[in-house]
C-alpha cells in the first residue's frame, strides 16, 4: 500500500536495530548457560533459541519485508513477536539464569532494578494487559498503523513495544522467574480472561474495520488469523497457568485448601 | 465435605461450558459454516459478550480438567455430581447463547437463508433440557451426600 517501501536501504537500518538486541540476548544466554556451574536444562536453551529465532523472523528477512505491504504477513509476525516468542522466552527463565551467573554484587543490582517502582507497576497484571492489548487497539484502530510504514523510527518503536509488552504480559501472569510481588491465581485468572477477550474482540473489529489502507479481503484473513492464532497461544499460556495452580495446590502445601478458580 | 461438593460441581460446570463452546466453534463455525465469523449486524455489546465468553470458555475447559485431576489426586472425585455440573454448564451456556447472544444482542444466527424458527427451537429446547437435567442431578447429589 505504500509505494516507497521498495527503498530497501532505508528499512535495513530499522531491521538491524530491531535484530541486534535479539542476537545479543541469544549470545549472552548461551554464554551464561554453558558457563553455568550447575547444569542449566537443555530444554530451556532450546526454548530460548526458538523464541529468539521467531523474534528475528518477524523483524528481519522475507516475512518482515512482506509485512510492510501485506497485512496478513504483518499479522503473522505480530503473533510471533508479540505472543509466541515472548511466551517461549519467558519459559526459558532468563532472570533465573542471570541471577545464577552474575556476581553477588551485580545480582543485587539486578534485583534492585526489578524491585524498582516502574517495573513493579509494569508487571501488575492489569498494567501489563493495558500496555499489551491496549497498545494493539491503539495500533489498529487509529492511524498509527499507516504512520508506522511512513516513518522508520515509529516502525522501530512500535515493534519494540509489541515485543516488550508481550513479554511483560507473559511474566505478569506466569511466574517462571522471580517476581517482586505475586498476585493470587483468582485475580490473575480474571484479568487474563478479560485480556484475551480484548484480543479476540480486536480481531473481529479488524475483520470489520480494516486499518486505513488495508484492503477488506486482507483484513478479513488477518482478523481470522489473529483470532484463531491467538487462541492457540492463549491455550498454551492458560495451560501453563493452570499447571502452576495444580502444582501449587498439591497436597501438603499452603495453597492446597485454597479455592482454585 | 462442602468444599469437595463445590469443587466437583464447579469443575463439571466449567467443563460443560467449555465443551459447548468447543462444539459450537468446531461444528457450526468450522465444519458446517452455518455460523458467521462476523455478522455485519453484530452489535458492539454482542461482540464484547462473545469475546468474553470465547476467552472464558478456553480457560474453563483447561482449568476444569486440572481441577478434575486435582480431585482425583485428592481422592475426592464424585462422578455423578461432576456429570450434573457438565449438564448444567453446557445447558446454561447454550441457552444464554441461543436467547441472549443470538436474539437479544444479535451476535449471529444459527443459520442463514432458511426459516430460522425450527433451528432456534431445537437449539434452545436442547439447552433447557440439559440445564434441567443438570440441576436435578446437582440437587440429588447434594442430598445424597448429606443423607
Amino acid at each position: 500500500m505504500h509505494s516507497h517501501h521498495e527503498s530497501a536501504p532505508v528499512f535495513n537500518w530499522a531491521q538491524l536495530i530491531l535484530a541486534l538486541p535479539f542476537l545479543l540476548a541469544l549470545f549472552l544466554y548461551l554464554l551464561a548457560a554453558f558457563k553455568s556451574k550447575k547444569k542449566w536444562p537443555l530444554y530451556r536453551i532450546v526454548l530460548w533459541t526458538l523464541g529468539i529465532s521467531l523474534s528475528l523472523i518477524s523483524v528481519i528477512g522475507p516475512l518482515a519485508e512482506r509485512s510492510h505491504n501485506d497485512f496478513k504477513a504483518h499479522m503473522l509476525s505480530h503473533l510471533f513477536l508479540g505472543m509466541l516468542a515472548p511466551f517461549l522466552l519467558a519459559l526459558a527463565a532468563p532472570l533465573t539464569l542471570a541471577f545464577r551467573s552474575l556476581s553477588v554484587q551485580k545480582g543485587r543490582k539486578l534485583s534492585k532494578l526489578l524491585k524498582s517502582k516502574p517495573l513493579k507497576i509494569a508487571v501488575h497484571p492489569l498494567a501489563a494487559s493495558i500496555l499489551n492489548i491496549g497498545g494493539l487497539w491503539v495500533l489498529y484502530s487509529t492511524g498509527l498503523y499507516g504512520l508506522m510504514h511512513e516513518q522508520n523510527w515509529i516502525y522501530v518503536l512500535v515493534h519494540v513495544h509489541i515485543f516488550l509488552a508481550g513479554y511483560l504480559f507473559t511474566i505478569a501472569f506466569l511466574y517462571l522467574d522471580p517476581v517482586s510481588k505475586r498476585y493470587s491465581f483468582k485475580f490473575r485468572a480474571a484479568v487474563l480472561i478479560l485480556a484475551f477477550a480484548g484480543h479476540g474482540i480486536l480481531s473481529k473489529f479488524i475483520y470489520a474495520h480494516p486499518p486505513a489502507g488495508v484492503p477488506d479481503k486482507q483484513a478479513e484473513t488477518a482478523g481470522m488469523l489473529m483470532y484463531y492464532g491467538g487462541d492457540v497461544i492463549d491455550i498454551l499460556i492458560i495451560f501453563v497457568f493452570c499447571f502452576q495452580w495444580y502444582h501449587a495446590s498439591r497436597p501438603g502445601t499452603s495453597l492446597s485448601h485454597a479455592n482454585p478458580s | 465435605m462442602e468444599k469437595r461438593q463445590a469443587l466437583n460441581a464447579l469443575s463439571g460446570i466449567l467443563f460443560g461450558l467449555g465443551l459447548v463452546a468447543f462444539f459450537d466453534e468446531t461444528v457450526f463455525h468450522q465444519l458446517l459454516h452455518w455460523h458467521h465469523f462476523y455478522d455485519k449486524s453484530t452489535t458492539d455489546i454482542g461482540l464484547v459478550s462473545d469475546g468474553i465468553f470465547h476467552s472464558f470458555s478456553w480457560f474453563a475447559t483447561i482449568a476444569s480438567l486440572f481441577m478434575f485431576a486435582d480431585l482425583r489426586r485428592k481422592k475426592t472425585f464424585y462422578g455423578k455430581r461432576w456429570i450434573g455440573g457438565i449438564l448444567t454448564g453446557a445447558g446454561a451456556f447454550q441457552l444464554y447463547d441461543g436467547t441472549v447472544q443470538h436474539k437479544l444482542m444479535g451476535l449471529h444466527q444459527i443459520r442463514y437463508g432458511v426459516d430460522i424458527l425450527p433451528y432456534d427451537l431445537v437449539w434452545n429446547l436442547t439447552a433447557a433440557t440439559m440445564l434441567a437435567a443438570g440441576i436435578i442431578l446437582l440437587i440429588k447429589t447434594q442430598a445424597e451426600e448429606k443423607g
